[in-house]
């Protein structure tokens, strides 16, 4: 898979690494019982045992798969949370809230759109600034997307940041991350939203934090609200 | 949109009737010493609804759009909002319809087989002396009666917001191609959530059955009781329990409430526990056996190895942030194929061999059948196996032209490599539907128990005429009495009374 751009996703790709491991570990012992068992006992053994069953046997295989699940699931259980249920959080006046989004992501057939706050630090007003298709974030900062669709269900994926999450239209969603590195690479839409559902792609850039403010600026002073709203879209 | 009608011709018209409808209905009277189904009407009926489903779903692949643009899923709002899929307008309502009908059809089916098993078994048969296949379509029939009317209730729904332009499913202000629907205030996750709650237990729908008869198959060919009867039927009832409350596994990353996602999580997990303990129970029953490597034995060796591969990737999947990862991803597309076909299919095909001297009194060819299970078994994990490599990569399902994503081109080889091995095991068929055919004319003639085996079925004539029995059958003991100390011959039917008799039963077969 392609390589992690995120301490999250390096936690998921241990995750997927370890669980594989055993999976094989599993898979390797049952199949050569299976093999040893069909070449062992064939028809030249003259009669087969009478045997019903083995409870203490049976204990052991049940108990045993059922630690190692219950392991499993709750072994999990952070990396879950971290990705989508504390969502990063500031301080302000000493109070704790939820970190505000640096972004609202809208999706449509089939395109993204990413608005930026405009000069007063907040989305969804009068001075956002719109661009289409690209999306720039700064590094080592927990940055907050809130997902909108315009009209089916979407869903926002970047492998690298292993996020995926869907943005059902009518509801509000949150996605976060923490990138570690500067990069490029791609979004994509990862539920059948059409047509055009495997063109629906944008770029996303990883940059360091003054090259974001210098970035952020500058589309901010070039931008004009009505650049792009002559193609129809809201 | 090939890969909808693909996935619904198979679920809902060629697995689910084979195993339901061609298997249930022909094996458990007979399997229960019963002469008929209880109610032979409702099952005409049944029969019936099914080919209205066909036309409609035949109907909607030749309407413009080819089909359902929404997928076999069939999201809303792309599977409500006409604007949001122009061209598929009447092949998706064509669609719901024909799952409308599907669903009434398997309804009735499952009432009957709930009634049979229940009223009509023969004297002596207990519940806890009926063979496994029999177990896996009466837990099959209760999860279909319990999950079916939810997504025909669903279905309805979404019918209705598209015909009547009702909003069950629609949130409020959205618009696609600048048209906004008719009617708002729904909730698109609603579906999501009726549709698995069907759609999980479906899965179990498929391969319960299956599980049933490969158990029959493997203790019949180790000439061994299988191994822990009793943990077998209640791991059946009990991933068919859990089955219905793990359907959120499928939603993880939809949007649903995250702390919903844990339980879910944790329900998934444990539905691993019944499945393995089957698994076990298997390998228990072959191991001090004297197995012979028939062609139904191949292919439930087959199913248990594949059921074992699509085991283990259930639980990586299970674990939600790996799932992050995976979902939508081929990932997925592998373990349901590892799951659907290489253990339902290999199982279906494994019983075909087994029961087709039953009901045409010749048997099948043995080496073409083995011919037929190694290039199966080969091609079948040459085409499903990368799969799961391509998931790790990241590579996309329902895409029409993934290639356009970065990095994707140089699995293009690999691809190739899947499409001539699917290619190969389409081509393997063949030879099986050679043998079929060809075996029904021409093969050798088959005595009442060619495989010396002891359920109830094998004391009928071969094959059975109307009324399945020329005999009252009376039940003695459970079928998986073989290599009994007490009886001369390695089995010891159903019908027989005192191992003393078992030379009486040679003679009149
Ligand atoms: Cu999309
Ligand atoms: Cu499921």
């Amino acid at each position: 898979m392609p390589e992690s751009y995120s301490n999250a996703g390096n936690t998921i790709d241990y995750l997927f690494n370890g669980l594989h491991l055993l999976s094989a570990l599993i898979l390797v012992g049952t199949m050569l019982a299976i093999g040893w068992i069909v070449w062992k006992f064939d028809e030249s053994r003259e009669q087969a045992q009478h045997i019903h069953h083995n409870t203490r046997l049976e204990l052991v295989w049940s108990i045993i798969p059922c630690i190692i699940l219950v392991f499993i699931a709750f072994y999990q259980m952070n990396s879950w949370a971290e990705n989508k249920m504390n969502r990063p959080t500031i301080e302000v006046g000493g109070q704790t809230i939820p970190k505000p989004p640096l972004v609202l992501v809208k999706a449509k057939q089939f395109g993204w759109e990413f608005h930026y706050a405009g000069e007063d630090d907040r989305i969804q007003t009068q001075d956002d600034v719109y661009i289409e298709n690209e999306l720039v974030v700064p590094v080592g900062q927990d940055v907050v997307l809130q997902l909108e669709s315009y009209d089916v269900i979407h869903s926002f994926s970047v492998v690298e940041l292993r996020l995926k999450q869907d943005i059902v239209p009518g509801m509000i969603q949150f996605a976060w991350f923490n990138a570690t590195r500067e990069g490029e690479m791609e979004i994509a839409c990862a539920e059948l939203c059409g047509w055009g559902h495997y063109k629906m792609t944008a770029r996303m850039r990883i940059v360091s934090q003054s090259e974001f403010d210098n970035w952020l600026s500058r589309v901010t002073r070039e931008y004009s609200p009505n650049f792009g709203s002559d193609d129809g879209t809201p | 949109m090939l890969f909808t009608m693909h996935a619904t011709i198979m679920i809902f018209f060629v697995i689910i009737p084979i195993l339901a409808g061609g298997f249930g209905n022909y094996l458990i009277p007979l399997m229960i010493g019963a002469e008929d189904m209880a109610f032979p009407r409702l099952n005409m009926c049944s029969y019936w609804f099914m080919w209205p489903a066909f036309g409609c779903m035949i109907l909607s692949f030749f309407m413009p759009g080819h089909g359902p643009g929404a997928g076999w899923t069939s999201y809303p709002p792309l599977s409500v909002l006409l604007s949001s899929a122009p061209g598929s307008g009447n092949a998706q309502t064509l669609w719901t319809l024909g799952m409308i009908f599907i669903g009434v059809a398997s309804m009735m089916g499952s009432l009957n087989y709930m009634t049979t098993i229940i009223q009509m078994r023969a004297p002596g048969m207990h519940m806890f002396r009926m063979p496994m296949t029999v177990w896996g379509m009466f837990i099959t029939a209760i999860m279909q009666a319990f999950a079916l009317p939810v997504l025909t209730a669903a279905l309805l729904m979404q019918l209705s917001d598209r015909v009547l332009l009702t909003g069950f499913f629609l949130p409020e202000a959205i618009a696609a191609n600048n048209a906004s629907p008719a009617s708002g205030g729904g909730q698109p996750l609603l579906w999501q959530h009726l549709f698995w709650f069907y759609s999980h237990p479906a899965v179990y729908i498929m391969i319960l059955p299956a599980m049933g008869m490969v158990s029959d198959m493997l203790s019949c060919f180790s000439r061994k009781p299988l191994f822990g009867y009793r943990p077998m039927v209640y791991s059946i009832t009990a991933i068919a329990g859990l089955g219905f409350i793990v359907w959120g596994h499928h939603m993880f990353i939809s949007g649903m409430n995250q702390i919903l996602a844990v339980s879910f999580m944790v329900s998934t997990m444990l539905i691993a526990l019944p499945s393995g303990i089957k698994v076990f129970n298997w390998i228990g029953t072959m191991y001090g056996g004297r197995l012979h490597l028939t062609t139904p034995m191949l292919f439930s060796i087959g199913f248990v190895s594949m059921f074992i591969i699509g085991g283990l990737s259930g639980i990586v999947m299970a674990a939600p942030p790996v799932d992050i990862m995976i979902h939508d991803t081929y990932y997925i597309v592998a373990h349901l194929h590892y799951v659907l076909f290489g253990s339902s299919i290999l199982g279906v095909m494994g019983a075909i061999y087994f029961w087709f001297p039953k009901m045409f009194g010749r048997m099948m060819n043995d080496s073409l059948g083995k011919l037929h299970f190694l290039l199966t078994f080969v091609f079948l994990n040459g085409t499903f196996y990368p799969m799961h490599l391509l998931g790790a990569k990241g590579f996309p399902r329902r895409y029409a032209d993934p290639y356009q994503l970065e990095g994707m081109l140089e699995l293009l080889p690999m691809n190739q490599f899947m499409t001539y091995c699917a290619i190969g095991m389409g081509a393997a068929q063949l030879i099986f539907l050679v043998n079929f055919v060809g075996s029904m004319f021409v093969g050798p003639k088959a005595d009442r128990n060619p495989w010396n085996s002891n359920s109830l079925e094998w004391s009928a004539p071969s094959p059975p005429g109307h009324g399945n029995f020329d005999f009252q059958p009376i039940v003695y003991r459970g079928p998986y009495e073989y290599s009994h100390p007490d009886t001369e011959t390695d089995h010891f039917p159903q019908i027989v009374a005192e191992a003393t008799d078992m030379k009486n039963v040679e003679v009149n077969a």
